[in-house]
């Protein structure tokens, strides 16, 4: 199992080879292409995360090693590979790691922007509701 | 005046860039820029002219003072109100229609069992006002529908048929906008007031997108109130306007308590000012309202030239091919025959939030989402839109790169 950094490094790494925008979110969305979608019957509301402009869907078990696993979707291509790195990340870290977690990469590949509440693309209330879940399974 | 190069000088922003790429500015419905007389005003205010207004007797007051109310004489003038009096300055549009919902509800002129008349294409600030009156007095909304669709009628048109019927169904009030946020599409709002008034009911209008595209006349209106913000008329933020009718300044209690509000204050009974100050308590955003004598006056040029129109209708005509030749691409309300330079589309296969974040990164600031407009675009949209919208400083150049940009992007986005 890589580390949490080890995976921001390596996804930084990937990104460096675009120094245009245009190839970086060409990259975006064809990782959000090949995203594995949670299945239909996930998409629940329940597990909808309320990013105003676009919906997205985040499952999470936990297995019996402790460890968290991550399904996640949206109807917004590039939210879903913006997702989709969050999801490479943290799918089978331990709850205290991603707590632990110190999300760099994003600045680091410049989609800081992304981030910010009126981008309304659910980035930043799902990293939200990452944490909680493990704050969750960290206690339990 | 010479269209849109002169004008266009006039907004330094204009020239600023995104990403290296020239700024397209197409979320003007959103909030329309300020020309450097507006912003020349703004920074001689607070550079020389700074002061509470209406209290002191000291110098900057008094300046400060006649800057301000010189505001309210320019709105009057350019909604060609009867009196300065019957001009309240608000925050904004919403302020505005807040002041009037809340102040009708406890004056007992809606209570309970009453109807409040809106149509279903309001903004959230001409909805969620009245359903807060509807939770204090058991008041309830009547909605007439408007002719938006993929299927069936496309333009735009208030179902005037159900507006005249629903008025007979014991409505109170009437509260429609003048344009939609969504639909560009003007109202026939004349013919509007004329019916709300027979069947004895009084009728606010939203203003806040007709304001900078239609020149308005409140006396041959006849309307009880009209608003609108500032800033989407090339005045800052933070001001807005309620225009109320002198018999409805009289009527109605007021707003909020505060400084400036008042007559005579004591513990045993407080006495209100006249209006319009009677609705205006706190110290106001004096620089704004200020500012909103440039803002109109050269808005009041811009709206009477000739070349403007003109170039405008060109502008129109541009956006209407340009949105045409992408493949799958759905506008509301197409067939409008009186629309503003605003368009609110679909394209099949492409989510607004990702189209509206491609474009932008070329350097073209469109709106996405539901608009505050959820009702609306929930039903003709499926919850979200994109949405252009241009006013006379736009070129012919723009709508072009507008074009070229919206085809790559759903061609990126489709791939
Ligand atoms: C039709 C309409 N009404 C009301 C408003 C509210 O304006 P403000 O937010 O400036 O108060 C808007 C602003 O988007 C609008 O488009």
């Amino acid at each position: 199992m890589m580390s949490i950094n080890d995976i921001q490094d390596s996804i930084i790494e990937e990104f460096a080879v675009y120094d245009e925008w245009l190839d970086k979110y060409e990259y975006l969305i064809d990782l959000g292409r090949d995203l594995p979608l949670a299945e239909e019957a996930d998409k629940t509301e329940g597990n909808l995360i309320d990013g105003c402009q676009s919906r997205v869907w985040l499952v999470c078990r936990r297995e019996s090693d402790g460890r968290l696993y991550f399904r996640a979707d949206s109807d917004a291509i590039i939210t879903k590979g913006i997702i989709s790195l969050l999801v490479r990340i943290f799918d089978g870290q331990t709850p205290a790691d991603i707590l632990a977690a110190d999300l760099y990469f994003i600045d680091a590949i410049g989609l800081k922007e992304n981030l910010s509440p009126t981008r309304a693309g659910g980035l930043a209330a799902m990293i939200k509701r990452i944490r909680e879940i493990a704050e969750q399974y960290g206690e339990g | 005046m010479n269209f849109p190069q002169q004008i266009r000088a006039e907004f330094p922003i204009l020239d600023r860039r995104v990403d290296s790429r020239p700024l397209v500015y197409f979320d003007n419905a959103a909030t329309s820029q300020r020309p450097s007389c507006v912003i020349n005003l703004q920074q001689e205010l607070c550079s020389g002219h700074n002061a509470n207004i209406h209290r002191a007797v000291h110098t900057l007051s008094f300046e400060a003072t006649g800057y301000y109310e010189a505001g309210r004489r320019a709105v009057q003038k350019f909604i060609n109100a009867a009196s300065a009096d019957e001009i309240v300055l608000t925050s904004g549009a919403t302020m505005s229609i807040n002041l009037v919902a809340e102040c009708l509800a406890r004056g007992g002129f809606i209570g309970c069992g009453d109807g409040i008349l809106l149509t279903e294409a309001e903004h959230h600030s001409n909805i969620v006002p009245w359903q807060i009156v509807c939770e204090h007095t058991g008041s309830h909304l009547e909605v007439v529908p408007v002719a938006a669709g993929r299927n069936g009628a496309n333009d735009g048109s208030v179902d005037m048929a159900a507006f005249c019927a629903a008025l007979q169904r014991g409505v109170r009030m009437v509260a429609i906008n003048h344009v939609s946020n969504i639909l560009g599409v003007e109202n026939p709002i004349k013919e509007m007031v004329a019916a709300a008034h027979g069947a004895g009911v009084p009728v606010l209008i939203d203003g806040a997108q007709g304001i900078a595209h239609r020149r308005v006349d409140v006396q041959a209106l006849d309307c009880d109130f009209y608003v609108f913000s500032g800033h989407k008329i090339y005045a800052p933020t933070g001001i807005g306007v309620l225009y109320a009718k002198r018999e409805w300044q009289h009527r109605l209690p007021p707003f909020m308590g505060g400084g400036d509000m008042v007559g005579k204050v004591s513990f045993d009974k407080t006495t209100y000012a006249d209006p319009p100050l009677k609705f205006e308590a706190g110290t106001a955003n004096f620089v704004a309202g200020a500012c909103l004598r440039p803002a109109l006056e050269f808005a009041a040029k811009v709206m009477e030239s000739p070349a403007q129109e003109a170039h405008t209708g060109r502008l129109i005509s541009a956006m209407n091919e340009a949105l045409a030749s992408v493949d799958g691409l759905w506008v509301a309300a197409s067939d409008a025959r009186k629309r503003i330079p605003l368009w609110s589309f679909t394209i099949d296969g492409v989510h607004p939030l990702d189209a509206a974040t491609l474009m932008d990164k070329f350097g073209v600031a469109l709106r996405s989402g539901h608009m505050c407009a959820e009702p609306i675009v929930d039903r003709i949209g499926g919850g979200s839109m994109l949405r252009a919208s241009l006013m006379p400083y736009n070129t012919l150049e723009e709508v072009e790169i507008f074009r070229e940009t919206l085809l790559r992007t759903v061609k990126m986005l489709r791939k």
